[in-house]
Parts: C-alpha cells; sequence; structure tokens
C-alpha cells in the first residue's frame, strides 16, 4: 500500500488511543483529587501533567495547575495537540484522507465520535460531568476498535494500524504508572502503605484494571504485585510485555507479507527480549520511574524506526 | 417565471414518465417532507459525502443540497439522448487527435487555425503524440438542457475533469434506502455499473510500453480539494489507489508510487488536476500538486494520463459551436444533438449583436467553469450589465453569448410543499476502447426561485435521474 496511507492508519490508531489515554489520565487526576494529600509531595495534577508530557504546554498558557483549567486544556483545547477533542478529530482526518483504506463501519465510527464531539462542544461546560466525558471517549474509542476487529481485512493496513495502537498503549501505559512515581519516593517504607494502597487501586481502576488484577493475584495490593502485572504480565491487556509483543506480532505479520526482515523488526525483538528478562525486583532496583522513562523513550525510538523504514516512502 | 417546459405536468396531465410518482408525491405531507429531508441530510453527513469549500469563511462539511424528487426520462427519450452524447463524444476526440497531428480540419478551412493554435488551452508539449486507441477525452460531461418534450440542447461539453458523478452515485443509493417501494413500483434502470465501466475504460488504454496488467491510479490534489470525497468514492469502488503527486515519482521511463514494499510502478493515470499542475518541468513550475517528468514518461509512452493533457480545446466554449461542424467533418453524420445558437464575440458581427443586446443574454467566458464570470442578462442589474459590457470590450475573444433558454422544470421539494425549478442533466460518456454510458447521469437543480443556475459551488443542488425500463 501506498507509504502515506500506511502512515495514515497508523496514525488513526495512535491518536484514538492517545484520546483514550488522556481520558483515563482524566480519570485518575480526578479520583486522586478526592484523596487527603499527603505532606511532602507535589500535587498529583501537576505530575499528572509532567507524566503526560503536557506540562509545558500548560504552564505556557495557565501557569498554576488548577483542576478545572486542567481539565479543559486536556478534554476541549484545541491550542493543545494531545487533547482529547484534536486526537479525535485528528484521526477522523487521518480516516477522511485514507477512506479507501477503511471500510464503511471504521469509518462510521471515527466520524461518528467526530459529529458527537462537535456537539458536546456546543454544550455549556458547567453542564458537562468529567466521569460522563471519560466514558464517552472509551466508549467511543471501544467501538473503532471493534469495527476494526469486525470488518477490517487482515492485511499489511490492519497491522499497521495495530502497531500504532500498541505502540501508543505501551507509552500511555508507562505514562500512566509514572504518574504515581513521578517523584522518587523519600521514604523506602512509604510503600505499601494505606495511602500508597489507595493511589494504585485508584490507578488500576483509571486502567479499567482493577478486578483483573484481584483476580490474577489476589491478597494484598503490593508495588511488586502492580509492577508485574503492568510491566510484566502477558495476561494484562496493556502491559508494556502485552504491547511489546503485540508490536512484535504485527512486525512480524508485515515482514511475511512483504517478504522481507527491517531494521524495525529486530529493534521490537530486542525490546521484548529486554523485557522478558526483566522481573519486578531488578526493576525497582533500577527505580520504577528511571525503568519507565527508558521504555518511553525506547518506544519512541522504535516509533522512529517503524517510520523510516515503512511509512515514510522511502522504502527502496 | 417565464413559460417554461415542465418536465412532468403538461397543462393539467401528468405525463406519462412521472406517472409511478404521482401517488408518491400526493402522499408527502410536509412533517413527512421534513422526516425524509432530514434523514437524508444525517446520512450524506455520516458518510461524508461533502462538496467542501475551504478557506476564509467557508465550510469544510457543506453537504450538496439533495432533491429527493427524482427526475425521470422514459427508454426511449434516453435512447436518442444516447446516441447524440456518444456521437458527440466520438467528433470530439477525433477533434483532438486531428489538432493535435495533421490538423485536417483546419486545412479544410472548417474551423478557424487562430481559435485552435492560438487557444489558451491548446498545448503545444503533446504536438504530435497519439495518445493509446486516439483518445484524449476519457470521460466526456455533456451537459444538455431541454426545452420542450423533444427539444434537447448541449449546453456545454466537459472534456477535462467533468465531476459530480459521484453525487449521481449516492442520490441513488440514498433514494433506494429511503423510498424503497418506488424501487419495486418502478423499473428503473440501474447505474451502478459505472465504476467498474470507469475502470474497464482506463485499463483499456494502458500506454505503449505495459506489458502486464495496467496498474490505475487516481490522482488527487488532496483532501483539501472540494471534490476530495469523490475521488476517495471512485478509488474506493473501482479498487485502485488514491495518490497524491508527492506519492509518485519519475524514475527512467516510467513513474512509480510510494509503498510500503517500495516502489510500484504505475501504468494508467486518471487525474483529477488541471494540465497546468501536473509536470512543474512541463506546465506551472510552482506546482506542488504535480510530478516532475511526468510529461516526458508520457510522451514516451511510459504512463498513460486520463483525460490526456491538451483536451482542454475541445470544451473550449467557442469551439463548442463547430461541434455539429467536426461531427460532420469526423463521422460523415448529422448532428444528433443541437447546440445553442451562440454569438462569438470575437466575431465582428456577432460582437455587435451581442453588445446591442447584453440585457438579454446569457454571457460567459470561454474557459469559464463553475458558473462563475458569467452575466445572465435579463436576471442582472443595469449597472451588472455595464460592467460586464467593459469586461467584453477590453477582451472580446474571451467571451461568447447565449440567449436565455428556458430550461424545463421538474417538481422539487421546496419550503411551501412542491414546485417547479429549472433542471440541466451532465450524462457521463466513457471513452476508451468502447463508448459507453451509464443510464441517466446527474441532474443539477437551481434551488432559488427562477433561478438559472444550476452548479453546486452556487446554490445549486442534485437530485437522482431515472431511466425506466421499457
Amino acid at each position: 500500500m501506498l507509504s502515506r496511507t500506511a502512515d495514515n492508519l497508523y496514525w488513526i490508531a495512535r491518536n484514538m488511543e492517545r484520546a483514550e489515554t488522556v481520558a483515563r489520565l482524566l480519570e485518575v487526576g480526578a479520583r486522586m483529587s478526592l484523596l487527603p494529600t499527603a505532606q511532602g509531595y507535589r500535587s498529583d495534577w501537576d505530575s499528572l501533567l509532567r507524566a503526560s508530557g503536557n506540562a509545558t504546554g500548560y504552564g505556557a498558557k495557565y501557569g498554576a495547575p488548577d483542576q478545572a483549567l486542567i481539565e479543559d486544556y486536556l478534554f476541549f483545547d484545541r491550542d493543545n495537540p494531545n487533547s482529547v477533542a484534536s486526537c479525535l478529530t485528528r484521526a477522523r482526518e487521518n480516516g477522511r484522507i485514507v477512506r479507501t483504506a477503511l471500510t464503511t463501519q471504521v469509518w462510521d465510527a471515527l466520524n461518528t465520535a467526530f459529529q458527537e464531539l462537535r456537539q458536546i462542544e456546543a454544550q455549556p461546560r458547567a453542564t458537562l460531568e468529567l466521569s460522563r466525558l471519560t466514558d464517552w471517549v472509551m466508549r467511543h474509542a471501544a467501538m473503532v476498535r471493534g469495527a476494526i476487529d469486525a470488518t477490517l481485512l487482515r492485511n499489511d493496513g490492519y497491522n499497521f494500524l495495530n502497531i500504532g495502537y500498541y505502540l501508543e498503549r505501551g507509552d500511555s501505559t508507562a505514562r500512566l504508572m509514572d504518574v504515581k512515581y513521578y517523584v522518587l519516593l523519600p521514604k523506602a517504607d512509604y510503600v505499601g502503605s494505606g495511602l500508597d494502597n489507595d493511589q494504585w487501586s485508584m490507578l488500576l481502576r483509571a486502567m479499567s484494571a482493577h478486578r483483573a488484577f484481584h483476580w490474577a493475584y489476589g491478597g494484598e495490593i503490593t508495588s511488586a504485585k502492580i509492577a508485574d502485572f503492568l510491566i510484566l504480565n502477558p495476561q494484562c491487556p496493556r502491559s508494556l510485555i502485552t504491547c511489546v509483543a503485540g508490536m512484535n506480532n504485527h512486525l512480524g505479520r508485515v515482514a511475511k507479507a512483504y517478504g522481507r526482515e527491517t531494521a524495525a523488526q529486530a529493534a521490537a525483538a530486542a525490546m521484548l527480549a529486554e523485557l522478558e528478562s526483566q522481573s519486578a525486583e531488578k526493576i525497582f532496583d533500577e527505580g520504577l520511574h528511571e525503568f519507565l522513562t527508558r521504555f518511553i523513550g525506547e518506544a519512541a525510538a522504535l516509533g522512529t524506526v517503524i517510520h523510516n523504514t515503512y511509512l515514510s516512502g522511502d522504502m527502496q | 417565471m417565464t413559460p417554461c417546459f415542465n418536465e412532468m405536468f403538461q397543462n393539467d396531465a401528468v405525463r406519462p414518465p412521472y406517472s409511478g410518482l404521482q401517488g408518491w408525491s400526493a402522499d408527502m405531507p410536509a412533517d413527512r417532507r421534513l422526516a425524509k429531508q432530514a434523514e437524508a441530510e444525517a446520512l450524506f453527513r455520516r458518510i461524508g459525502i461533502t462538496f467542501a469549500v475551504y478557506g476564509e469563511g467557508g465550510d469544510p462539511d457543506r453537504l450538496i443540497p439533495f432533491d429527493m424528487f427524482p427526475r425521470v426520462f422514459t427508454g426511449a427519450e434516453w435512447a436518442k439522448l444516447e446516441r447524440g452524447i456518444k456521437q458527440r463524444a466520438r467528433a470530439l476526440n477525433a477533434f483532438l487527435v486531428d489538432v493535435y497531428g495533421r490538423g485536417e480540419i483546419v486545412r479544410a478551412r472548417r474551423i478557424p487555425a487562430k481559435l485552435v493554435y492560438q487557444n489558451a488551452a491548446y498545448e503545444k508539449s503533446v504536438c504530435g503524440f497519439v495518445p493509446p486507441k486516439g483518445v484524449y477525452s476519457h470521460i466526456v460531461g455533456v451537459d444538455i438542457v431541454r426545452t420542450g418534450p423533444g427539444e434537447f440542447y448541449v449546453l456545454e461539453d466537459n472534456c477535462r475533469t467533468p465531476s459530480g458523478v459521484s453525487y449521481m452515485l449516492e442520490s441513488r443509493e440514498m433514494m433506494m434506502r429511503m423510498f424503497p417501494d418506488l424501487f419495486r413500483e418502478n423499473r428503473i434502470q440501474p447505474i451502478d455499473s459505472y465504476p467498474e465501466k470507469l475502470r474497464r475504460t482506463l485499463a483499456s488504454v494502458a500506454p505503449a510500453k505495459c506489458d502486464h496488467a495496467p496498474t490505475v491510479v487516481i490522482l488527487t490534489p488532496g483532501h483539501f480539494n472540494s471534490a476530495y470525497y469523490e475521488h476517495s468514492f471512485l478509488a474506493d469502488l473501482m479498487g485502485v489507489e488514491l495518490v497524491e503527486g508527492a506519492d509518485l515519482f519519475v524514475d527512467g521511463a516510467f513513474v512509480y508510487m510510494r509503498t510500503t514494499e517500495g516502489p510500484k510502478r504505475v501504468d494508467v493515470i486518471y487525474r483529477r488536476l488541471d494540465d497546468a499542475y501536473i509536470d512543474p518541468l512541463c506546465f506551472r513550475p510552482d506546482s506542488m500538486l504535480g510530478v516532475p517528468g511526468l510529461m516526458d514518461v508520457y510522451r514516451s509512452g511510459g504512463v498513460s494520463i486520463c483525460s490526456a493533457p491538451g483536451a482542454g480545446v475541445a470544451d473550449d466554449k467557442a469551439v463548442y459551436t463547430y461541434v455539429p461542424e467536426m461531427v460532420r467533418f469526423y463521422l460523415g453524420e448529422e448532428p444528433i444533438l443541437n447546440n445553442v445558437p451562440t454569438w462569438k464575440c470575437s466575431d465582428a458581427s456577432d460582437f455587435k449583436y451581442v453588445t446591442e443586446n447584453l440585457a438579454e443574454l446569457v454571457v460567459k467566458e470561454v474557459h469559464g467553469s463553475g458558473g462563475y464570470g458569467m452575466l445572465v442578462g435579463p436576471k442582472s442589474t443595469k449597472a451588472q450589465v455595464e460592467e460586464f459590457r467593459t469586461l467584453i470590450h477590453a477582451n472580446p475573444s474571451n467571451y461568447i453569448a447565449q440567449p436565455t433558454l428556458a430550461l424545463s422544470t421538474t417538481p422539487t421539494f421546496v419550503e411551501e410543499g412542491i414546485a417547479p425549478r429549472h433542471v440541466d442533466l451532465r450524462p457521463y460518456c466513457l471513452v476508451g476502447e468502447r463508448i459507453e454510458l451509464v443510464p441517466g447521469g446527474l441532474t443539477r437543480v437551481a434551488l432559488r426561485e427562477g433561478s438559472l443556475v444550476v452548479n453546486s459551488s452556487q446554490g445549486g443542488g442534485v437530485k437522482d435521474t431515472w431511466v425506466l425500463a421499457e
């Protein structure tokens, strides 16, 4: 297929997943703000902005963190290229550009989300509840994924869509976890306290993984189990290893379809091998925040390799 | 409204083609009509069938107004039109091959040399090159108006990139969804074979150097073009890639597209760009929409371009007056379809007549389109008429004039209920190895009462066009 088509499909997936991530971030922030703050910590809204890469933009526009302004900036603001509104609009525009590569159902799902967004934007802000907005985003993201799953041909386009989804999802899981650990915990004995566990529960809920976690692990929440679940457990739908394995799977299918292996497959395989060699202890030895930051950087590098290989039009 | 032919009603009787619609239209009270119109609009928006206007104050999600009342031809009425359209398409293509070759029609003094060789659309860079199968214009949009039961005139020919076929197809789809009973009760000839016929036509003009099943693409200016929906719609239905200039490049003797597997050769390009933009090394050097070196590959038989560069000289409105002559000269036949009487301001006596009767005439630029740059005398103020007079005096050979035709009307759903509105017809004639048409075409309707301007860019709408099977 045209490199430009593959590029647009890849970005439909990344934009839709990013919209969902931002919605989940808002959910996390809203839930955490309902908990009493512990002394000596930055506000969670601040760490949320930083972990999601929105701190500079928000700071330039508004200055100090303020819940209502942050909600507006992350959901509606068109000046913010990562806002839910910006991501959904871009995804739909990507879809419009490559209509021929999508089924009617997938286009319908993208376009309906876009049209409803416009209606939402027209309503007075005071009447809009954040939890309903985040539900709305996740519902439409699910409809797009469902349409893709049910109707698209399993061709190279399908693979590029999935590569985009997995890359963005891995990146966003890492960022969501990093919200919790933006600042290194100053005292080791704080880990495992009641407040710490409440915050982890909030995080799991925001990832729709709270019950799944309890099914998989049982017993008490510990930071080791959380790290294992969200990073290393292949049963968790959004764990880092699931996402990297997903990228490997779909890159492998592309290589098979085209009859050639490239630097993209090699880079993805290296990332998977590294994760498979990890354990929760090793991750905490490195430092959770350091590990997550490193992962986010490697995922970005992999994205660049994928772009240069398949999406830039320079393939020979 | 000036007296004109109403396609549905003859005095108070319903003409035969519309008898199947009588019951349906009577059973359309205002609330049902409004509900159905809302349904149609919602469907168009969901599908994304827009004709966008980008830029200051433009609406990127503008819909072309769709009127639910179909326009109907009998099979016999259409058969005659079809013969006339095919005849005209053959003659226009023969003319194009001739004027870029030996120019026999000029030598025989059947058309002035100046009008051809000094025409702004005459493309010197393709002189001496004969495109595959001798076809220049692969999709001919012959715009037709009707002034009486059997009286049809060709308003103009569109030999380059006539648009609107997606609205023809989607209007039919819309009507079938909203009023399936109508299709059970009336026998209407289907039109859904158009994309397949188009693809076959394009493939049939594969270039000389192509020795395999040709790869066809549609070249679009991009997603900010008003007609982008149509480009992607056709690519989708034909199963071909939709490319932009940046996706293509020339290497050696061929054109390639950039794919995820590396470069892939392209053999036939259905381009929805004007000539001026398709190759910055041959035409406008500032064009970012084309492919540098494309014309070299074209002229050496490495790629086909549909419609071929240079076809514009045949849809010049002054050249239009010689099309009946082309039919006689190349085909040895009498024209089945008539031209509208036309005065050419480049001719001294015509110019005199036009300037003396400006307020009663329709005056157009010879290379205009979209309904812009024209004067409808009877609908204009004195000031507008005088302003146009100045333009004509400044550049007479840029203008032609025609009498104001009383275009036929068909019933149209308007605020007050059902009322007659002026219509025209654009059929799409495909010319490749064969010449073929799907029955009907796009009926464009001037939605404002009394208005004669049907162009979508100026407030026109579209209707489903039926040709009854008989």
